[in-house]
C-alpha cells in the first residue's frame, strides 16, 4: 500500500491530487504499530473533519459579518488584519479569556451539558458526509437516517440549554425553537424522502455515486428533474428552519426574546453554541448538496479533473453565500405565519412532491415525463400559495397601542 | 464489554428517571436510558432499529414529555404513594424481577449459544415492509393519524362558552 | 452467560424499573414514562431473540419492534394530551388527586 502510495505521489497525476488526503492518511498509519494502525486512521479522519469544518467556521464568520455589512451599506470589521480578515482569531481570544458567567439559580451540570452535547451532535452528523471521493468517515448502511436521529438530539441539547438557565427569555426562546425544529423537521424528512425513492439507498455514499456521469452537458444530479427541483427548494427552507436562520430566526429573535435559549452563556459556552450552529448549517448544506447538487461530482463533463473535495466546499461555499444573502435581506416571520407555512404550504407540497417523484419513476422518459411532473409541480404550487396570499389581508395595517 | 457498559448506562437512566425528585431531570435521564438502549440495539446488529429508536424516543417522545412538563404546574412535591402502598409495590416489583430472572436462568434453551442472525440490510427491512408487511404498515399509518388528530382535539382548549 | 440471556436479563431489569416506575410514583407524566421504559423493554426482547434466536423467518423481530415504536409514539402523544387535559380541569397530575369517580 505504501509503495503504491509513493509511486502515485511520484506521478502527480489527478487522482493523487484527488486522493491526496487519503494517501496522506494512509502513509502516516503505515509508521504506526500494526495494533493502533485502525484507531489511528479514524483518529486522523475525525481530527480532518474537526479542523475543516472548524476552520470553515471561521472563514465563515468573517464572510457573514462582511457580507451582511456589505448589503446593510457598511463596512463590517476592517480593524483586525488586512481588510479584518484576522477578525475570527480575535473573536476566539476574546471569548476564551472572558469571563464564563452561570446565573446562581441555574442548573449547573445542565448548564454545562447543553453547549458540549450540541456541539457533539453537530459534529457526529459529519460522519456519513462523503466530503470527497472515498472521503467518508463511515459509510452506514442507513446513512440518513443516522443524519436525522442525530439532527434530532439538537432539540434536547436547546432545550437542556433553555430550561436550565432559569430565565423566561431562554426558556420562551428553547420552546420556539423546539416547536419550530419539530414542525420543519416533517417537511425536511419528507422533501428527501424523494431522493431515496429515487436511489432506492439510504447510505450517503450510494446516492452521491447515482448522480455521477452526465447527459450531453447536463449532470445526473436530483437537481435537475422537476421533483428534484421542488424537492430542493423545499429542503433548502426547511433546512434555514432547522437550523435558525433569518428569516426563521424567532427562537433569538434579538428584538423579542434578546436571544433566545443562550442568553445566560458567555464566554466559551457561548462560543460553543455559536460554533454548534454553524455546523448545524454546514451539516445539513452538505446533505441538500449529497441528496440533491451530486455530492463531490462534478458539474461539467470537462471539469472532472479537479479534485472531488473542492468541488464538494465549492458547492457548500455557494449555499452558505446564499444563507447570508437570505439573511440580509429577507425579514422575520411571525410564529403564527411560520407554523401555517410549515403545517399548510411545506407538508402538503412534500407530500405531492413524493407522488411526482413516484409518477417520474414510473414513466418511460421522455418529454412527457417532463410535463406531467413540472405540471404535478407547479399546479399545487399556484393553488397553494394563491390561497396562502388570500388568507392575510393586505390592507393598510391599523396600529393599536397599549392602554 | 461495550455491551455491559451501555446496559449499565440504560438501567442507571431508567433508575434515575423514576427517582428523581425534579420531573425535567427525569426525561433528561430518561434520554440518556434511551440512547443507551439504542446503543445496545447497534451491537446487535439492528442499525435501522437504533436510529430510530434515538428518532423517534429522544427527537420526538422524550420532547412531547417535556412540552407536558412545563405546560403542567408541578408542585415540588415528591409524589410517592403512601409508605405501605409503596412497600407493597416494591414486593410486587421484586416478585416479577425474582419471577422473570430465574426463568431465564433456567431455560434450558438459552444454555447453548447459537450463532447470530445476519445484520439485516436497509434493503431487505425496505422489501419487507413494501411487500409483505404492507398492510400493517398501512395500518399503523391510520393508527397515527388517528393518535395525532385524537391528541389535538383532546388538547385543544375547550370552548369557553357556556349559558 | 450467553448473548441472548443477558440481553434478556437487560431487559427483564428495564421492565422491572420500569414497573416499578408505575407502581411506586403518583404523577402521571412518570407513569408514562415508566411505560415507555416497559415497552423498551419488549422491544429489546424482540430484537435480541431475532439476533440470536434459531428463527426460521428472519427479520419478524425487526419488524414487530418497527411497529411497536410506532404504537408507543402514538401512546404517548395521546397519554400526554391527556394529562394536559386532566391538568386543565383538576389543576394537578397526581393521580391519587384524581378521585371524583370514587363511590
Amino acid at each position: 500500500m505504501t509503495a503504491l502510495a509513493y509511486n502515485s505521489l511520484h506521478h502527480a497525476s489527478p487522482q493523487a491530487a484527488d486522493q491526496i488526503f487519503l494517501i496522506v492518511q494512509h502513509w502516516i498509519v503505515s509508521h504506526a504499530p500494526a495494533g493502533l494502525q485502525s484507531l489511528l486512521a479514524i483518529l486522523l479522519s475525525v481530527v480532518a473533519i474537526v479542523g475543516g469544518f472548524g476552520l470553515l467556521f471561521a472563514i465563515t464568520t468573517i464572510l457573514e459579518r462582511k457580507g451582511l455589512g456589505r448589503i446593510q451599506n457598511r463596512y463590517g470589521p476592517n480593524r483586525v488584519g488586512f481588510f479584518g480578515s484576522l477578525q475570527p482569531i480575535a473573536d476566539a481570544i476574546k471569548s476564551l479569556t472572558k469571563e464564563d458567567i452561570v446565573p446562581q439559580t441555574a442548573d449547573k451540570l445542565v448548564h454545562l451539558l447543553a453547549p458540549i452535547l450540541l456541539v457533539l451532535a453537530a459534529f457526529s452528523v459529519y460522519a456519513v458526509l462523503p466530503v470527497g471521493r472515498n472521503m467518508v468517515l463511515v459509510n452506514l448502511d442507513a446513512g440518513v437516517l443516522f443524519f436525522f436521529a442525530i439532527g434530532s438530539v439538537t432539540e434536547v441539547a436547546v432545550f437542556m440549554a433553555g430550561w436550565s438557565s432559569r430565565n423566561k427569555y431562554s426558556l420562551l426562546g428553547a420552546m420556539r425553537a423546539i416547536a419550530q425544529m419539530i414542525s420543519y423537521e416533517v417537511p425536511l424528512i419528507l422533501s428527501s424522502l424523494t431522493v431515496i425513492m429515487a436511489t432506492g439507498s439510504l447510505s450517503t455514499v450510494t446516492i452521491v455515486e447515482k448522480q455521477a456521469g452526465f447527459s450531453r452537458i447536463l449532470p445526473h444530479w436530483f437537481l435537475f428533474t422537476p421533483w428534484g427541483f421542488a424537492g430542493f427548494v423545499l429542503f433548502m427552507i426547511a433546512a434555514t428552519a432547522e437550523s435558525n436562520r433569518s428569516p426563521f430566526d424567532l427562537p433569538e429573535g434579538e428584538s423579542e426574546i434578546i436571544a433566545g435559549y443562550y442568553i445566560e452563556y458567555s464566554g466559551f459556552k457561548f462560543a460553543l453554541f455559536f460554533l454548534g450552529e454553524y455546523l448545524g448549517m454546514f451539516a445539513i448544506s452538505g446533505l441538500a448538496i449529497t441528496l440533491f447538487l451530486g455530492g463531490w461530482n462534478a458539474p461539467l463533463p470537462f471539469l472532472t479533473w479537479v479534485p472531488s473535495y473542492l468541488w464538494f466546499f465549492a458547492k457548500l461555499l455557494t449555499l452558505i453565500v446564499a444563507f447570508i444573502w437570505v439573511r440580509g435581506t429577507l425579514p422575520r416571520l411571525r410564529m403564527d405565519q411560520l407554523m401555517n407555512f410549515a403545517w399548510k404550504f411545506m407538508l402538503p407540497m412534500a407530500l405531492l412532491n413524493l407522488i411526482t417523484a413516484a409518477v417520474w419513476h414510473f414513466m418511460p422518459s421522455g418529454p412527457v415525463r417532463w410535463l406531467v411532473s413540472i405540471v404535478l409541480v407547479v399546479v399545487p404550487y399556484t393553488l397553494l400559495g394563491r390561497n396562502q396570499m388570500h388568507k392575510s389581508h393586505l390592507e393598510k395595517r391599523v396600529y393599536r397601542f397599549a392602554e | 464489554m461495550l455491551f455491559t457498559i451501555f446496559a449499565a448506562l440504560t438501567i442507571a437512566g431508567a433508575v434515575a428517571a423514576i427517582s428523581l425528585r425534579n420531573l425535567v431531570h427525569s426525561v433528561l435521564s430518561l434520554i440518556l436510558a434511551f440512547a443507551g438502549l439504542a446503543a445496545v440495539y447497534l451491537l446487535l446488529g439492528a442499525q435501522f432499529i437504533g436510529f430510530a429508536q434515538i428518532l423517534v424516543y429522544v427527537g420526538a417522545v422524550a420532547i412531547l414529555i417535556v412540552f407536558t412538563i412545563l405546560l403542567t404546574r408541578n408542585d415540588g412535591t415528591f409524589g410517592t404513594s403512601s409508605q405501605a402502598s409503596w412497600n407493597l409495590g416494591a414486593l410486587i416489583v421484586i416478585a416479577v424481577f425474582g419471577t422473570l430472572a430465574w426463568t431465564i436462568h433456567s431455560s434450558a434453551a438459552l444454555q447453548h449459544a447459537l450463532p447470530p442472525q445476519p445484520e439485516a440490510t436497509m434493503q431487505q427491512i425496505g422489501t419487507a415492509l413494501m411487500v409483505r408487511f404492507a398492510l400493517p404498515l398501512e395500518v399503523i399509518g391510520l393508527l397515527l393519524t388517528a393518535a395525532l388528530i385524537g391528541a389535538a382535539t383532546i388538547a385543544l382548549h375547550e370552548k369557553q362558552e357556556r349559558p | 452467560m450467553t448473548p441472548l440471556s443477558s440481553c434478556l436479563m437487560l431487559s427483564a431489569l428495564l421492565f422491572s424499573v420500569g414497573f416499578a416506575g408505575v407502581l411506586m410514583r403518583r404523577n402521571a407524566i412518570l407513569i408514562l414514562i415508566g411505560i415507555e421504559l416497559m415497552l423498551n423493554a419488549a422491544n429489546l426482547n424482540f430484537i435480541a431473540f431475532w439476533r440470536y434466536g434459531s428463527a426460521p423467518e428472519a427479520l419478524t423481530g425487526v419488524m414487530f419492534v418497527i411497529f411497536s415504536i410506532g404504537v408507543a409514539a402514538a401512546e404517548a402523544a395521546v397519554g400526554l394530551a391527556l394529562i394536559i387535559s386532566i391538568y386543565r380541569h383538576r389543576k394537578t397530575t397526581q393521580i391519587d388527586r384524581i378521585n371524583s369517580m370514587r363511590g
